[in-house]
């Protein structure tokens, strides 16, 4: 009887903040039919926002899966001065807002900023365009290839690798043959979560975009827009393909997660 | 003090843990449950224990139903096969858990804890944290804790099995002087027919759900009632439709009546006794056991062909 | 006796070049790592600080001391400090019926738990609206309101917890929960002196990147709490109007607070992993 009562209660919360919320987007996306939501969906804006998205994650993603294993690897193999330091830093991106790392990237890249003279002498746009939108989705996505990996390196140890090494293969190779292939489900659980990441960043590239329209507006700053401009069907249209794609990740979360532990 | 376990019953979905077991354990007494693995003797302990409920059946402590019953309220001592230490606890806070539990007053706690580390020679160890003991002084440890709040029953779930040959043997010993000097009801747990035997003053031995025989080791030794507890309480050879020791078996040079035709196998010679391993006509392995002088008699050699039959009337039959 | 000469010199060569080999690889890759670290992260952030700086001491201290700005950051760590607590006992209730109970669905149940992470805030705004805004069907209108905050960081931070504390719960051995009931103890009893302890960092650590997100989060609050400045405006929000109407050191000082916070909650975080394996570190 008492597990009834737990369980109900993490039901019930689970209904109030998650359950129910979700449904209702369902709702309200078709709840002036079919057309506007399909219309906010297939305009030319929202078209490219999608792509732009997608352009953005496409090269977010590579990046901090190449830099996460790399960093993994140096972590959990090597020994050198500053460890916590490198691991502060990694860290960072979870912890901040994205708001701050927008400014900090506004900062250093705008025509005010560090860098700023420099880029604009030289004519690369770097604000207000794709570079830093770039910049920012790798900087909010950063750390999870690299936070997946370190524990399952750090348990498999590296007797496989030396035993690869006096079997007479090379450092690439032991690589490729070897440590790649065990750590192969840490990456792929770390590559979904980076993607989720990245489609879903909203923060960080609202401040460096500009948020211009048919340009530098991906598919979280169009639901902005949408809502902005009174157009609620548009911007449910919108949230609804954007859960989905949640929706999609955490099933590719669920199938690969167990795949992970059993490394 | 005493227990009584009348007709229990209890399955785990499709699989019969116990089927229909029933058992009376004297106050006071030390009793074994000896059993294969899947003989359903932990499941028992534990039901007397109230950490799983029985399907049908019974349990009376000291006379008293005990059945619903939560385990807090039982009394009971229970010793994990894996001590299940309270590892954030320092050993002196672990074995004291119980009277801190009864609320007991502070000074009597202190002393009772005292006592019982002296008595399981662990005071040294007082403020460690489980961690930093051994399996033999946490299993030490997990006794005291268990006998700290005075139980009417102790219960132990494979206590030794977690450890070596030489801190079981120790451990063994241990437990029987422990119950000589504080007299409660013990039953425990084992797969070591040796063990049981060495320590326990009752044994029963379980088998597939069921008890198949209750008694001392000497009867259970000498007068198995099924083949299962000839088999499992020491060693049983078989000839034809019947079981003999292999202390029971002669070996004769020349075909006797009542003997199998078998070729020696391996002759080992331990101190005072010898073992001949041999492989009977029909292809079964048989296990001789002869004193040094009777061997130095025969001079039995490797590969000879002798023939062995029962000395002495001491065999089981399956009826 | 040959092939074994032959192996032998050329084993040498190569083992001195494993060393040498090491050392070099651990050069690059930590020259690799360190420069990109660097770019995507720390000179960010040192261009923040330097900004915040920029104008002397006395304008920082005057931008973060400002009403509105001391406002938010109230309104900020009050919302999130209750949104961590709530948190605390939502998050291990909801771990434990994960670890411990069993019923149709349950598998369902534990992979919409990470829904939060998967959806974009602004979405997860929206969601919010639909429910508890302005046409809720169930009559609930938080649009514009404080609770609305408190909504929206409950959303967000969900997960965090009860990640942290279900491969805690999962490891602890129950045998230790059945010694304390065989001992006398009742449910509460044993759960508050042996389950509690155990699985108390892990709520910590929940609880410390709970805080972390909702200090910092700004996508969901945008859209259900209309941005109000000493109403329902958090620290990032304030932060992203002093960006647009062009106090960029202001913006920036503020942002070094949130910065100096989060780095805290990050300290936490590793001192709290460190603390965790004291006990088995004999």
């Amino acid at each position: 009887m008492r597990r009834f009562g737990l369980r109900g209660i993490a039901l019930l919360y689970l209904l109030v903040i998650l359950v129910g919320p979700l449904a209702m987007v369902f709702y309200r996306t078709f709840e002036h039919g079919f057309a506007p939501a399909w219309n906010a969906l297939t305009s030319p804006e929202t078209i490219h926002a999608f792509k732009l998205t997608l352009i953005i994650t496409a090269i977010a993603v590579p990046v901090n899966t190449v830099f996460g294993i790399l960093c993994a690897l140096l972590i959990v193999r090597h020994r050198f001065p500053g460890k916590g330091l490198l691991n502060a830093f990694i860290d960072l991106p979870l912890a901040l807002s994205p708001v701050v790392v927008g400014l900090a990237l506004f900062l250093l890249y705008g025509r005010n900023g560090w860098f700023g003279p420099w880029l604009s002498d030289h004519g690369i746009q770097v604000l207000f365009a794709l570079p830093a939108m770039v910049i920012a989705t790798i900087f909010v996505s950063l750390p999870f290839v690299a936070r997946e990996v370190v524990p399952t390196l750090r348990e498999i140890g590296n007797e496989q690798e030396q035993a690869a090494r006096t079997l007479g293969a090379g450092g690439w190779q032991t690589f490729w043959r070897i440590t790649l292939p065990s750590i192969r489900w840490a990456v792929i659980y770390g590559v979904i979560l980076t993607t989720a990441r990245s489609l879903g960043e909203y923060g960080a590239v609202a401040v460096v975009s500009g948020r211009l329209q048919g340009q530098t507006e991906t598919a979280t700053l169009r639901v902005q827009e949408r809502f902005e401009s009174f157009d609620l069907p548009g911007a449910y249209a919108i949230s609804l393909v954007l859960a989905l794609i949640a929706v999609l990740v955490l099933v590719a979360m669920s199938l690969a997660k167990p795949k992970e532990e059993a490394a | 003090m005493s227990i009584e376990i009348r007709n229990v019953t209890k399955r785990f979905g499709d699989f019969t843990a116990l089927e229909d077991v029933s058992l009376e354990v004297e106050g006071g007494s030390l009793t074994a449950l000896l059993g294969p693995s899947g003989s359903g003797k932990s499941t028992l302990l534990r039901i007397i224990a109230g950490l799983e409920q029985p399907d049908t059946g019974e349990i009376a402590i000291s006379g008293a139903l005990a059945t619903a019953l939560a385990p807090q309220k039982r009394n009971v001592g229970f010793v994990f096969q894996h001590y299940a230490a309270f590892k954030h606890m320092t050993v002196r806070n672990n074995v004291a858990f119980g009277l801190k539990v009864r609320k007991r007053p502070r000074a009597e706690i202190r002393e009772r804890v005292d006592q019982l580390l002296a008595l399981v020679q662990l005071s040294a160890f007082a403020d460690r944290y489980p961690a930093q003991l051994s399996g033999g002084q946490r299993q030490r440890m997990a006794l005291a804790r268990a006998l700290a709040p005075e139980p009417q029953v102790l219960l132990l779930d494979e206590p030794f099995g977690a450890l070596d040959a030489r801190v079981r043997a120790e451990l063994r010993d241990w437990l029987r002087r422990l119950h000589e000097e504080v007299h409660v009801t013990t039953i425990f747990v084992t797969h070591d027919q040796a063990e049981a035997m060495d320590v326990a003053s009752q044994i029963a031995v379980m088998n597939t759900g069921r008890i198949e025989q209750v008694g001392d080791a000497m009867t259970l030794y000498d007068e198995p009632q099924t083949e299962f507890v000839m088999r499992f309480v020491g060693e049983a050879n078989r000839i034809g439709d019947r079981f003999v020791r292999p202390h029971d078996l002669d070996v004769a040079l020349d075909p006797v009546d009542g003997g199998v035709e078998a070729m020696i196998d391996r002759i080992s010679s331990l101190g005072f006794e010898a073992r001949v391993e041999l492989a009977a006509a029909d292809g079964d392995a048989l296990t001789v056991q002869l004193t040094r002088e009777r061997l130095e008699e025969l001079e039995l050699e490797r590969g000879q062909i002798v023939w062995v039959r029962p000395g002495r009337d001491r065999v089981f039959a399956e009826v | 006796m040959g092939s074994l000469a032959e192996t032998a010199t050329i084993a040498a060569p190569r083992a001195a070049s494993r060393i040498s080999g090491d050392r070099a690889s651990t050069a690059l890759s930590l020259g690799i790592v360190t420069t990109f670290l660097t770019v995507i992260v720390v000179l960010p952030m040192a261009a923040l600080v330097s900004t915040a700086r920029q104008d002397g001491f006395g304008s920082f201290w005057d931008a973060i001391t400002s009403p509105e700005a001391v406002a938010a950051l109230k309104l900020t760590l009050v919302a999130s400090l209750a949104v961590a607590a709530l948190n605390a006992v939502l998050g291990t209730i909801t771990a434990w019926v994960l670890v411990r109970d069993d019923f149709r669905g349950k598998s369902l149940v534990n992979a919409i738990i990470d829904l939060p992470f998967a959806l974009p805030t602004i979405v997860a705004g929206l969601t919010l609206l639909a429910l508890y805004g302005p046409r809720s069907p169930v009559g609930i209108n938080v649009a514009y309101t404080r609770t609305a905050i408190l909504l929206a960081l409950m959303f967000v931070t969900l997960p965090f917890v009860v990640r942290t504390v279900q491969p805690v719960l999962q490891e602890l051995d129950s045998e230790m929960e059945e010694a304390a009931r065989s001992l006398g103890a009742s449910e509460f009893t044993t759960f508050r002196r042996v389950v509690l302890p155990n699985i108390f960092p892990g709520v910590l650590s929940g609880v410390a990147l709970a805080l972390a997100k909702a200090v910092g989060e700004f996508g969901s609050l945008v859209i259900i709490t209309g941005n109000l400045p000493f109403r329902t405006e958090v620290s990032s929000v304030y932060i992203f109007g002093r960006l647009e109407s062009g106090s960029t050191v202001p913006a920036a000082a503020v942002a070094v607070v949130l910065l100096a916070i989060s780095f805290l909650l990050l300290l936490a975080i590793g001192a709290i992993r460190h603390f965790t394996t004291r006990h088995d570190r004999a």
